[in-house]
């Protein structure tokens, strides 16, 4: 996986992932279930209304550094909408609002003074349904890069490659990089929005149910990419998907109806829940 | 939740299997019909369309030739036919310099309006109030427009000219311009916006690197479309740029236009000079066909 990284390439990462407890309903949790306590993101006491709609209530998460935490529960729960106050996409609606406290790096970015171009360049985000720009595959990784850094051309040219490349996707592209990015596959194509949100270089992705528009073998391989991208990169993952969320994830979060109702190590939450209402989710009582 | 599920039986009996046949057939008749009624209102309509170009082409190419391109107006006298034959240079050139100004004048304008309707003014009084006076001029009678530029630009200055003219056509094409941009601009999925916006883009870098580059050859469309439309506009100049029988291309003084210039030499009385109105209404009728295949051609093409 590691190709041309100009970082310097940590083979730690090669330790193969452990799998062996068998987890609820016969699902493969990850094993390794220590949890790096260095917060990335700390969310206190917030609330969050969609006008007089309170649809967040008092969460409190933390999200540790370099680690995928999972946030699963039903639709409506409120995951989604936790996903967009951590970036500050809400802000571009006026009626929404949040208040509580969401920290990084000491500061609280629900404040008004967050310059919010900045916030996004650090928190960057991956959509649910594929969202190429309308231009070359090289221009996309590109735009985003030069909204934050000027680089030379060949500077660039590297950094393009780079990212292609931590997405998994360069050795499909690189003979076309110069066409329009519209022809890729979907699966293709949300690993390109992939590499475009690495190419900025953030320190947290977000990832709004990467896989849901994609097939099965799309959805592998993304998976698999968010396991190598933990390495450098503190990941947040919305998903419908349980076993997608057991397979992905170090930490997991459940929500229910705006309420964090359980965040424990991935194999902890899905062997041995704590809440009542968590148990009946995952065993598929409701949702 | 009830406890009692209602059952329902898979096989038909005799009278259940008779009204589905029953409806079978009605709804097969139907489908007739209606596919029918489809057909015959498709030829009306072609029929007529059909009519008027077969006619166009027939009297327009009598006395369509390299004089009537090449000349401006020339008199005539009822049954002479040694005076030489005029032709509609004057019109074009003044029609090409009117519409040309006219798009570049209400281009811009009507992109940054509809782009300030899509992208920043979506649900906003302000915004749904500009919306529909942009949508009341799309359809005023265009001879309002053209006494509205004869009270603001030919009374003040005191003459007919090319440059109210111009402006009217420009009026004419901002309300155009501004429903096909905001159209285009508002079939972009949100989703798109927000992946720009979650890149750490300002606003206005996403409107102008990505939203009108998704929405291009939309855009360029309606521009196109608006042209086709200000070409054979002939009532809003009747009151600006008046019509002159000269090649004109001072602004400043009365300018000729085709419309204008078919309107009058149809009217004329003359057999010359009425064939050669005919030419005139071709060469729009063709011009505007151009431009009608060229914006089609776009938005076939668009990424």
């Amino acid at each position: 996986m590691s190709q041309t990284d100009s970082q310097p390439s940590t083979e730690s990462a090669a330790v193969p992932p452990a799998t062996g407890t068998a987890g609820f309903g016969g699902m493969q949790a990850r094993s390794d279930a220590k949890l790096n306590s260095v917060a990335r993101i700390s969310v206190r006491n917030l609330d969050f209304y969609y006008g007089d709609n309170k649809a967040l209530k008092g969460i409190n998460l933390e999200l540790p550094d370099r680690q995928v935490t999972g946030m699963i529960g039903p639709s409506g729960c409120g995951k989604s909408t936790l996903l967009r106050v951590l970036n500050r996409m809400f802000s571009l609606y006026p009626g929404q609002r949040a208040e509580g406290e969401v920290l990084m790096d000491g500061r609280n970015m629900i404040s008004p003074q967050v310059d919010l171009n900045e916030l996004r360049s650090k928190v960057g985000m991956v959509f649910q349904k594929p969202t190429p720009f309308p231009m070359t595959i090289y221009d996309n990784i590109a735009f985003g890069v030069k909204l934050h850094e000027k680089l030379a051309k060949s500077q660039m040219d590297e950094r393009v490659e780079w990212a292609l490349s931590r997405a998994a996707i360069w050795d499909e592209v690189k003979d076309r990089l110069q066409t329009s990015a519209m022809g890729l596959s979907g699966g293709q194509q949300q690993r390109l929005c992939i590499a475009r949100t690495i190419a900025v270089r953030p320190e947290v992705i977000l990832f709004d149910e990467p896989t849901s528009a994609l097939d099965p073998i799309s959805t592998l391989k993304i998976e698999e990419l968010i396991d190598e991208l933990k390495r450098d990169f503190t990941i947040c993952i919305v998903t419908h998907n349980m076993q997608q969320a057991a397979r992905c994830a170090d930490q997991v979060a459940f929500f229910y109806l705006g309420e964090l109702i359980e965040v424990a190590p991935a194999a902890q939450l899905f062997t041995k829940p704590q809440q009542q209402k968590t148990q009946e989710y995952i065993t598929g009582r409701f949702g | 939740m009830s406890t009692t599920v209602p059952t329902v039986s898979f096989s038909r009996t005799e009278a259940e299997a008779r009204t589905k046949r029953a409806l079978g057939l009605r709804r097969g008749l139907t489908d007739r019909l209606i596919t029918a009624f489809c057909l015959v209102a498709t030829v009306i309509g072609l029929f007529f369309l059909a009519s008027i170009m077969i006619t166009l082409l027939g009297r327009g190419l009598v006395a369509l030739d390299w004089t009537v391109l090449s000349s401006e107006f020339r008199p005539t006298r009822y049954g002479d036919d040694s005076l030489p034959k005029g032709g509609l240079l004057h019109a074009i050139v003044g029609s090409l310099i009117q519409t040309a100004i006219g798009t570049a004048i209400g281009t811009p304008i009507g992109i940054l309006v509809g782009t300030y309707l899509a992208e920043y003014a979506r649900q906003s009084p302000l915004g749904n109030a500009i919306r529909f006076v942009s949508d009341v001029l799309l359809s005023a009678p265009s001879i309002l427009i053209g006494l509205f530029i004869y009270q603001l630009v030919v009374l003040p200055m005191g003459g007919f000219s090319g440059i109210a003219g111009a402006l009217a056509l420009a009026v004419i094409v901002i309300p155009v311009v501004v429903r096909t941009t905001e159209d285009m601009l508002q079939l972009i999925p949100n989703t798109l916006r927000e992946a720009v916006i979650a890149l750490g883009s300002p606003k206005w870098k996403m409107v102008t690197f990505v939203c009108y580059k998704a929405a291009i050859s939309g855009i360029v469309t309606g521009i196109l479309l608006a042209i086709a439309r200000i070409a054979g506009e002939t009532a809003p100049l009747l009151l600006t740029s008046f019509g002159n029988n000269v090649l004109s291309t001072d602004l400043s003084t009365a300018m000729a236009s085709l419309p204008i210039a078919i309107y009058q030499q149809a009217n004329s009385g003359f057999p010359d000079l009425i064939e050669i109105a005919w030419s005139g209404a071709l060469l729009i009728t063709a011009g505007v066909l151009l431009i009608n295949i060229l914006a089609r051609v776009l938005l076939r093409n668009r990424i």
